[in-house]
């Protein structure tokens, strides 16, 4: 049964919109990139990834005047656009992961079995991929 | 910094979080946390907007969406 859904994921780029699995992660994973390649140019990678685990949080700290931000400060901060324009520019291969781990719930064997990729590399994956996530959500919730 | 309890807590966080620490582990941020406002405060802020982006994501979501994702776990769970 797990072929089901990964045959389902690799295919959905064929698949016709609708109320199901493929036409979220159309929507999710390529309907909200349109102009991903043009910020990319516009917004160089600046910050490595290895230090921006604390980005979101110290950038948004400092703004803000105190020492780490509140969970409830920061989402006054980002809307629900931000958000999905953060997920938007996140790089596929990264992005792909978060969207089924942290939005879809899926475990890691899961998330590696739908993507046929190792564990491990599904647990790098979704370690960058939060990463940079933050990254744009700062440049969001600051812009 | 190497050795700083902190920067340990912070190793520990996503893993935390995912809820994939050894015992050991996570008792290990257990213990920090509970005598580190600053730490407690990092897991609040990472928890939060884990929750945040997941709403806003399925929020857009097509309608019926979280049910078939629902009834593919339930498939892979009888596989």
């Amino acid at each position: 049964m797990q072929e089901t859904y990964a045959r389902a994921f690799r295919s959905w780029s064929s698949y016709t919109p609708g109320t199901n699995m493929r036409a979220w992660l159309l929507r999710i994973l390529t309907n909200l990139n349109v102009d991903r390649g043009r910020k990319i140019q516009r917004t160089p990678q600046t910050q490595p990834l290895e230090e921006s685990d604390y980005y979101l949080a110290n950038k948004m700290a400092s703004a803000g005047g105190e020492e780490v931000l509140e969970a409830d400060d920061v989402v006054e901060r980002l809307s629900q656009d931000s958000v999905v324009k953060a997920l938007s520019e996140i790089p596929p291969q990264f992005r792909d992961v978060v969207v089924l781990v942290d939005i879809g719930d899926f475990t890691y064997a899961d998330a590696a079995q739908i993507l046929d990729v190792p564990i491990g590399t599904v647990m790098s994956r979704l370690h960058r991929g939060r990463r940079a996530l933050k990254q744009h959500l700062a440049e969001e919730a600051l812009t | 910094m190497s050795g700083d309890p902190c920067d340990r807590c912070e190793e520990l966080l996503q893993d935390f979080l995912d809820r994939t620490l050894t015992d050991v582990e996570w008792q290990e941020a257990e213990g920090h946390l509970a005598g580190c406002d600053y730490c407690a405060r990092r897991y609040r802020f990472e928890e939060s907007l884990r929750k945040y982006v997941r709403t806003s994501a399925v929020e857009r979501m097509p309608p019926g969406l979280m049910a078939k994702l629902d009834e593919l776990r339930g498939l892979d769970a009888t596989a």
